[in-house]
């Protein structure tokens, strides 16, 4: 049914990406490929992978923005991947229902047997978040990785996207954002999560959080900005004491 | 946005076809026109062969040409799914107004009524057409109110290019009808040029700032993009043609399309019928030819919100 959930999903699962302390390693991207390419849409195929110009499917992507100018300026890695939307475009535009939103969880899917490919619906995501498969004839997205996080097979701490169990730098965080006292949400209250482009009216479920200030004068990370306690004593002069004796003795 | 050929070509194809539909019912109806039966078989045929060709050729770009019939499904929230059940509809009372004016050589009464249903759902589905672009809010430049407007004047107007010279081919006189093609082909250019005034003065609705979030920073640029090769994102999405290119291609389908059938058509009414079938059939292919140039700059010209992860400032 390409018309949106009757009932609109209460559990909206989701991620909130942490762009302070995302470092731009492009690990959730590669472990994203890797889980996927033998995932529910698998194979994410690759066009001429060793050949002059490699081109492929991919659900998560990491670019990386400067913001400001100066000593102001920021570099910001910036990880994107389908955010799930609330009122997703991509989903009504399709003409055969392929293209859905599960009332269960809010997780949006593209079911690959009655897709035709006609790409209208990566024509009306704003974000980028669809892929083609050329060689599949079908439309590919993230699915938050809806085989490991209902898969019992895998221990509990497993059951989250691949790309938040990879991330080194713990900068990606899943959970319901649909129930207001779960983690995710309270760290978007904290943080002051965000949605990409809200003027598109997708109300997308993933949140952004902000990179904290800038912390630039000494002593904003905590430590001393000066260390007055430990200021080198008088050199002592040489040819006297103790270090001297050593110093000539091994000099020697 | 990526022009691809088969797209452009189903559009212009198809709009002049349904075009086409709509006079003959309009021409039955409203005047009374004798259903010459040569006339009629070349008119019909045209016609239907325009709308099947585009058709077939945007079938043909599916990933699953085989599945298209599932296409036809979710008709209530997806306007590609309504374009394709009316343009199927479309089929039968123009198929059997067809059959009444070449068979019976019968176009009035139930045959006029039946080609009145055809043009009614040709128009509906050049809507529909139209709305799959004009409801993309991810494209700025398409989502506006003219998009529609600028789809049915141009059905219309080749429609009506084409119908005048078929009437003057078939020696049938109806003058009226190189008047009707000049004004409606006038007409349209008129709105497309309002189309054109409104996405060149709109403000940007999106940004880079707004698509990263970023702008409480400053001002915001890509540094290094996900990967250094292609994507299938950007090869669909993130065409972007030089301003300097697109202003002259837009005078070009301006006279193609526009000045020279308006004078060809209006000066086809002062002719004896086979000379006006001459200018008639050369209006028919300059409109046609400058009509696959504004269509080509239709998608060229839109800019789609993905090219702000890709280093584009505005959308
Ligand atoms: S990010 Fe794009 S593909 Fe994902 S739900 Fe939103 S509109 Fe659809
Ligand atoms: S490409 Fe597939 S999923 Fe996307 S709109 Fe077309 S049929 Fe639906």
């Amino acid at each position: 049914m390409t018309s949106l959930p009757l009932n609109p999903p209460k559990k909206k699962l989701g991620l909130v990406i942490d762009l302070d302390t995302c470092v731009g390693c492009h690990a959730c991207a590669v472990n994203c490929k890797e889980w996927n390419t033998g995932g529910h849409s698998a194979p994410l195929t690759d066009l001429e992978p060793y050949g002059e110009s490699p081109l492929g499917v991919w659900f998560n992507r990491v670019h990386t923005f400067e913001a400001g100018d100066g000593a102001e300026g920021r570099t910001v890695h910036f990880p994107k991947s389908c955010l799930h939307c609330d009122e997703p475009a991509c989903v009504t535009v399709c003409p055969t229902g392929a293209s859905y939103k599960r009332e269960e969880d809010g997780i949006v899917l593209v079911n690959p047997d009655t897709c035709i490919g006609c790409k209208l619906c990566s024509w009306a995501c704003p974000y980028g978040a669809r892929e083609y498969d050329y060689i599949d004839g079908v439309m590919k997205k993230c699915t938050m990785c809806i085989d490991r996080i209902y898969n019992e097979n895998l221990e509990e701490q497993d059951r989250v996207p691949v790309c938040v169990s990879t991330c080194p730098a713990s900068a990606r965080h899943f959970g319901d954002l649909g129930d207001p006292n779960s983690e995710v949400s309270q760290l978007v209250r904290e943080r002051g999560g965000y949605d990409l482009m809200p003027e598109m009216g997708m109300q997308p479920v993933n949140k952004y959080l902000p990179p904290r200030p800038a912390k630039r004068g000494a002593g904003d990370t905590g430590a001393p900005a000066s260390l007055p306690d430990h200021e080198p004593g008088p050199v002592e002069a040489a040819g006297s004491g103790f270090l001297a004796w050593v110093d000539r003795t091994l000099s020697r | 946005m990526n022009p691809a050929y088969s797209v452009i070509f189903f559009t212009t194809a198809s709009g002049a076809g349904y075009g086409l539909l709509i006079w003959l019912g309009v021409a039955a109806v409203f005047f009374d026109m004798p259903a010459h039966r040569w006339f009629g078989f070349a008119a019909f045929a045209v016609a239907l062969a325009l709308i099947t060709v585009g058709l077939l050729a945007s079938t043909l770009h599916l990933g699953h040409p085989e599945r298209a019939w599932r296409g036809l499904t979710q008709w209530r929230s997806s306007w590609l799914s309504r374009e394709g059940v009316v343009a199927v509809l479309t089929f039968i009372p123009a198929g059997l107004a067809a059959i009444g004016w070449v068979l019976l050589t019968r176009n009035g009464g139930v045959w006029a009524w039946l080609g009145a249903a055809a043009a009614i759902l040709a128009v509906v589905t050049v809507f529909c057409t139209a709305m799959i672009y004009q409801s993309l809010r991810a494209i700025p430049r398409w989502n506006t109110p003219w998009v529609a407007p600028v789809y049915l004047a141009f059905a219309l107007a080749s429609g009506a290019l084409l119908f005048h010279f078929g009437v003057r081919a078939f020696g049938l006189g109806l003058a009226w009808s190189g008047w009707a093609a000049a004004t409606l082909t006038a007409a349209a250019w008129a709105v497309k040029l309002i189309y054109w005034s409104r996405i060149d003065g709109a403000a940007a609705r999106s940004t880079a700032e707004s698509a990263t979030g970023l702008g409480h920073l400053g001002k915001v640029r890509l540094f290094e993009a996900p990967h250094t090769g292609d994507n299938y994102l950007m090869r669909e999405m993130g065409y972007k043609i030089a301003r300097k290119h697109a202003r002259r291609l837009r005078i070009i389908a301006l006279i193609l399309g526009g000045a020279l059938p308006v004078v060809l058509a209006a000066g086809a009414t002062q002719l004896p019928d086979l000379a006006a079938a001459f200018v008639a059939a050369i209006a028919v292919i300059s409109a046609g030819a400058g009509l696959l140039v504004e269509r080509w700059l239709f998608f060229a010209e839109a800019v789609h919100t993905i090219s702000l992860y890709y280093g584009t400032d505005a959308a």
